[in-house]
């Protein structure tokens, strides 16, 4: 271990720089309350007023009663993991990542990050390492209280509380990964852009939650500009978690969540997003004067 | 060679241009291993755009600099330069410890650094609070504090004082020369020049983003001045040019100033007594670095030319 970590090693910059920064993030309050939103709107949104309805609204009728409720069984976690992180995760992450690098402007801790001794490239390294492991386990998390909670209402209900089978719910958690990190991926580099956190953390969100939206809803009438809109980011994250399951928002599904591109075109678009983006903001870090 | 060696930055014409201002140009500066360099001018005058250069946060438009024989900015460079440019850079919500720990991961250096530093700067006590609940002095503090940190061969500290009460400024400059006397190189800049006056080896005085001149302290500051006042002050002149010599006297409100050492002052005396010469006032002084200053941005842009040409290779 000790001959790898040699100062001639050019790991050895990058691995101190993820160090710095998951120190660095993991202590920062805001970290902690979009992560903490973003469970509770999960549990919220996903089993707490789903399994409300079920329970006052039998007089819906049975067969309606047994969609509802397999939806908040832990056998359904695969399908409904990435319902609300195409719109709504998403942001959450995206604000996160944003603010993490926006705010170092503005605090003066880049020039102060930068003349520590790792290269920009290495020590932003360090930051998209940080916010990828962030990402990796809040969808971790999620999954954690996905179960404790569909094992609960499983019970409640006397209903089968079986584990999801191990393969889709990998598959599952790798779409989630892939989701909110195209989005974390974007938030860096509309901060690195910027180089303000209120700029980059408002324009992410109005393009997440409003641009996006509002160009769906007009690609309808305007089929020239339909097949650019649908290979958008948010919309392609949200053929993602449709294509793992989801149920879209025409169905009666989550917000965000689409099926208008098949999974592998979704996926491929959306992991070029996360490239981009990191691309981008690794380059602008490298050549762009700290001022 | 061994100037290579005792030279740990140099500068070849550097310039720095923001769309149509030139905000540092031409720039020839060299700061010597083991010394105090004062980078001295008024606010404006392009002292930390040449820092930022020097640290690699800016690019040049034109011209070259090396710092340890390496480009400006290369990772082995500024891992050998501790630097605090433009007001120290911190996370607000941790604490003063915990901010340089995350310094301290990025250099891979262990904790026991970060409380040497915290100790050498005088901040044990408080290290424990959030840096945003700092006062200013405090934060400057933490700042010379993480410029510290790793024991770089090369420090950089742009307006170290800035914030600092008179006592706070008096252990910095306590800190400087305890530094400096340890073997590591300081290149400070300061608007303050009467504050660096005594502890720079060296100095640089810039302003408009021309270098004016470089040189040791006790060579601009030059020998003594001798003022006289005296009646009837044109005989005294008289008297004082034939003592001293024609070109070292001048009369400046109402007295004369002589550009002579001080132990010429009882020879001039006696000359002056001598001629009926009355004398009602008779000192000599040192100039100051702020009067050195003074001189060369109030003259003309031919005089300051010359001045330049005058820095030493």
């Amino acid at each position: 271990m000790t001959a790898i970590l040699t100062p001639a090693n050019p790991a050895v910059p990058l691995a101190r720089s993820v160090r710095a920064e998951l120190r660095r993030v993991l202590r920062w309050p805001v970290t902690w309350v979009l992560l903490g939103v973003w469970l509770l709107l999960n549990v919220l949104f996903t089993y707490v007023f789903d399994w409300i309805s079920y329970r006052t609204g039998t007089a819906t009728g049975p067969a309606e009663a047994t969609t509802t409720v397999d939806g908040l069984l832990p056998a359904a976690i695969p399908d409904v993991l990435t319902q609300g992180m195409p719109l709504f995760g998403g942001a959450l992450v995206m604000i996160m990542a944003a603010l993490a690098v926006g705010s170092g402007y503005g605090w003066g801790t880049w020039k102060t990050v930068y003349t520590q001794g790792p290269s920009r490239v290495a020590a932003f390294g360090g930051t998209l390492v940080a916010l990828a492991a962030l990402v990796a386990g809040l969808v971790l998390v999620t999954i954690g209280v996905d179960l404790a909670l569909s094992a609960v209402i499983a019970v409640v209900e006397g209903h089968s509380a079986g584990l999801p089978a191990a393969g889709p719910l990998a598959v599952s958690a790798a779409g989630a990964m892939l989701i909110l990190g195209m989005w974390a991926s974007l938030g860096t580099a509309v901060g690195v852009l910027s180089r303000s956190p209120a700029l980059s953390a408002g324009l992410g969100l109005v393009w997440s939650l409003v641009v996006e939206n509002l160009l769906r809803g007009v690609a309808n009438a305007l089929p020239a500009i339909e097949g650019v809109t649908y290979r958008l980011p948010g919309s392609s994250a949200g053929s993602v978690a449709g294509a793992l399951g989801a149920t879209p928002v025409t169905d009666g599904g989550s917000p965000g969540v689409l099926t208008e591109l098949s999974g592998l075109a979704a996926t491929g678009l959306t992991a070029g997003y996360l490239v981009v983006g990191v691309v981008v903001a690794l380059a602008v870090v490298a050549r762009r004067d700290l001022l | 060679m061994p100037d290579m060696d005792a030279t740990i930055v140099s500068t070849e014409r550097l310039t720095k241009t923001f769309g149509p201002r030139t905000a540092v140009d031409a720039v020839d500066l060299s700061v010597r291993r083991g010394e105090v360099y004062g980078f001295l001018g008024p606010n404006g005058a392009g002292k930390t755009t040449t820092l930022r250069m020097l640290l690699g946060l800016i690019r040049p438009t034109s011209g070259t600099a090396t710092v340890h024989g390496l480009a400006p900015g290369d990772p082995a460079a500024v891992g050998r330069t501790g630097s605090l440019v433009e007001g120290p850079g911190f996370y607000p919500y941790l604490s003063g410890r915990e901010n340089l720990r995350v310094l301290a991961r990025y250099q891979g250096l262990d904790d026991r650094a970060v409380d040497r530093v915290l100790e050498r700067v005088d901040l044990t006590d408080r290290g424990g609070d959030r840096f945003k609940a700092y006062s200013l002095g405090m934060k400057q503090r933490l700042g010379v504090a993480a410029a510290l940190l790793g024991q770089p061969d090369l420090l950089v500290l742009d307006e170290p004082t800035n914030g600092l009460d008179p006592a706070g400024m008096a252990d910095m400059r306590a800190l400087v020369v305890d530094v400096a006397a340890g073997g590591q190189t300081v290149l400070l800049s300061s608007h303050l020049l009467a504050e660096v006056q005594e502890i720079c080896d060296r100095v640089g005085i810039i302003a408009g983003g021309k270098l004016l001149v470089q040189s040791t302290v006790a060579e601009l500051r030059g020998g003594t001045e001798i003022r006289l006042a005296a009646r009837p002050l044109d005989r005294a002149l008289a008297v004082a040019m034939r003592v001293i010599g024609d070109d070292a006297v001048e009369v400046a409100d109402g007295e004369l100033r002589i550009a002579a050492p001080a132990d010429r002052v009882p020879e001039l005396a006696r000359a002056l007594v001598a001629a009926d010469v009355d004398i009602t006032g008779l000192h000599s002084v040192e100039r100051s670095l702020e009067e050195v200053f003074f001189d060369l941005t109030g003259t003309t842009t031919h005089h300051l030319t010359t001045a330049s040409e005058e820095v030493p290779a």
